[in-house]
């Protein structure tokens, strides 16, 4: 299956040297009283073509505002608290018009929602709905673009696009709703994909087949994806890199294989050991994490993980760890990290 | 659909008889009566009285009055005026039509600046312009609708004397279009300040609601602009509550506005209401509730059918 060309923003020769996308610094810091809600504080990666990148974290820990951040798809009076770069293609999008930037959206970055029903307008007919990108960015006509949303449901494994097309979201089932969102997002062939949790409102069967499709469509596209999630699970099996969130930052990046064979932060090494897993002989109790998540008001001054920290020193409650190299592919905050 | 329609129609029927029952009711228990004039009249003996009161039939027990009266409504003979015997649907029937040129411009206008204002209201929420126009839809509601009427024939009926302060034609001019609009300006313009206020606060809170929607920031997504979000997505999922609101006002276009139509000595239905109540009439009274019983229902069904018409998720059943 192949889809229309569209155009993209720079030639691929130019852009292959360098990463897609470049998140250098990213700051959500709201004003409030007595300190701002440091929501995401200094956040920055790199993603390059092809590649998805896992950022995963609890309920709380900025993984959304950042996605949000970058496709500076925050309304007022948030938007004008974000800071920092992001680069996409060379192209530094916090420096657009909101018009330009609206030229962008859904052609060279687009996203997929949590909740496909409430991301979905319930009173127009999904067909439309994805013809719209098409019109939009490609300027092709009602018919072509009703045409086009058909193909590109095909592409996403629904059966009968025809049908499905003419339909309303409320007629389709949960799985199928999200199918459709991921056509309209893909309508253009973004060069980046950001999916927020998409396969968190559905059933566990249907959450491992809308995982494949991403990855099918990626192989077929090209397309880089940021895919978040509170599921580490779900990053194992999709994800080539992962970058764990806490409390507004990166605590620690690495390959997958890295990461989950030996997480060297003492908060990743927590979350991966709370995963179920199915060898466990006898039924015991999942180890957690003692405390909660701090809120975006009330970060310590040192690292934020420190006070639910088992290896924390004075050093920890004193000063926040910065997020450096500790192997080539590897960035890491702490200062009493595990052995690698 | 049709299985749909008879449905309502049958449930309309007990909603009329229990709206015909309660009029009739209330009517018998207000003091006075429609003889109680003749009584200071020196020049009518109590035996003329009495005589009169057999002619009406208003000397049998209440619920014969009633029956009498209810198969006349729904056989299509409402009964006949007190004073000067006319077919009492003929009387309301002759007033519809300034009601509804008086009642369709106001809301007409009303609609068109009421929806622009709560749109641009929901967008810049919490602008000057919103909060100007949000303080005074609050101002305009307050006010009673006769000082504006009042206010309005001071300045410009008799101050600046631009516009007639009352009345459908100059006399002598009867027909005449230009006369027409001219008595129609200042009616006009005071019953759609009051509609305006109202339907500026429902549009903007419509709008605001359907803005919040997680599918609106789909659409923001998708990189469309301001204006096909607000159009294509807004407009048809905020339009549903205001259609609703349709629905309950159609009836005013009938019924007329009691308040405006009597300053502005408008021929319309809300005159003739406040008329028949002075004189008494109950045969028109209880004619006109029936009338406006109807339009309601009517008006609510209507609403019913559009909004299934936009949103798919309602069914008709």
């Amino acid at each position: 299956m192949t889809v229309a060309g569209a155009p993209v923003l720079v030639e691929p020769a130019a852009a292959a040297q360098g990463a897609l996308l470049s998140v250098r610094g990213l700051q959500l810091h709201i004003p409030s009283s007595p300190r701002p809600l440091r929501a995401v504080d200094g956040v920055s990666f790199e993603l390059r073509r092809g590649e998805t990148l896992g950022l995963v974290g609890e309920s709380g820990s900025g993984k959304t505002l950042t996605a949000l951040s970058i496709m500076r798809l925050l309304e007022p009076p948030l938007s004008g608290f974000v800071r920092g770069e992001v680069a996409l293609d060379g192209v530094e999008l916090m420096s657009l018009s909101e018009r330009e930037m609206s030229d962008l959206r859904g052609r060279a970055l687009s996203m997929v929602f949590q909740e496909p029903m409430t991301s979905l307008n319930p009173v127009m007919t999904v067909g439309r709905q994805i013809a719209e990108p098409a019109m939009r960015h490609l300027g092709l006509g009602a018919a072509e673009a009703a045409a086009r949303a058909q193909e590109m449901l095909r592409l996403v494994g629904i059966p009968d696009p025809a049908r499905v097309a003419a339909s309303h979201p409320h007629l389709l089932s949960g799985g199928m709703r999200q199918r459709a969102m991921i056509a309209m997002a893909i309508a253009c062939r973004p060069a980046l994909l950001v999916a927020d949790e998409p396969t968190t409102a559905l059933d566990v069967t249907v959450q491992a087949q809308i995982l494949e499709l991403l990855g099918d469509l990626q192989r077929e596209l090209g397309s880089a994806i940021l895919l978040i999630t509170h599921d580490l699970a779900v990053i194992a099996e999709n994800a080539h890199r992962v970058a764990v969130m806490y409390a507004g930052r990166i605590v620690e990046e690495a390959p997958v294989d890295v990461l989950f064979a030996g997480a060297r932060h003492p908060y990743a090494r927590g979350l991966l050991a709370s995963i179920p897993r199915i060898e466990r002989s006898r039924p015991e109790m999942l180890p957690e994490i003692p405390g909660v998540v701090p809120g975006p008001g009330e970060r310590p001054a040192g690292c934020a993980f420190a006070p639910r920290c088992a290896r924390a020193t004075a050093r920890c409650h004193a000063e926040a760890p910065p997020l450096l190299d500790a192997a080539p592919g590897h960035r890491l905050a702490c200062w009493e990290p595990f052995d690698g | 659909m049709i299985g749909f329609l008879l449905r309502r129609l049958l449930q309309a029927i007990p909603l009329l008889v229990g709206v015909s029952v309660i009029g009739f009711g209330l009517m018998h228990l207000a003091p006075g009566g429609p003889l109680a004039v003749y009584t200071l009249n020196p020049t009518i003996q109590a035996q003329d009285i009495e005589r009169i009161k057999v002619l009406f039939g208003l000397d049998q027990p209440v619920h014969v009055q009633y029956a009498k009266w209810a198969t006349g409504i729904f056989s299509g003979n409402w009964g006949y005026t007190f004073f000067g015997g006319r077919p009492v649907l003929g009387v309301i029937l002759e007033r519809v039509p300034a009601t509804m040129l008086l009642m369709g411009s106001a809301l007409s206008i009303a609609i068109v600046v009421g929806l622009a204002i709560g749109v641009l209201g929901a967008t810049r929420r919490y602008s000057v312009f919103d909060v100007l126009a949000t303080s005074g839809a609050l101002v305009a509601l307050s006010f009673p609708t006769f000082w504006f009427g009042l206010m309005a024939i001071y300045v410009f009926a008799i101050e600046l004397r631009w516009l007639p302060s009352g009345g459908m034609w100059e006399l002598g001019e009867e027909g005449s279009v230009v006369s027409l609009l001219r008595h129609l300006v200042l009616p006009t313009l005071v019953l759609a300040l009051v509609i305006t206020a109202t339907w500026s606060r429902y549009a903007r809170s419509a709008f605001l609601e359907a803005l919040q929607q997680d599918f609106m920031r789909t659409a923001r997504a998708k990189g469309l602009s301001p204006r096909a979000r607000l159009l294509r997505h807004a407009f048809p999922n905020a339009a549903k509550p205001l259609v609703a609101l349709l629905g309950v006002e159609l009836p005013f276009l009938f019924s007329g506005a009691l308040v405006a139509e009597t300053i502005f000595a408008w021929p319309g239905m809300g005159r003739l209401f406040v008329d028949a109540l002075t004189m008494k009439e109950y045969p028109i009274l209880m004619g006109m509730m029936m009338f406006t019983a109807i339009f309601v229902i009517v008006g609510n069904l209507l609403a019913d059918i559009a909004i299934a018409a936009i949103d798919p998720r309602v069914r008709l059943s």
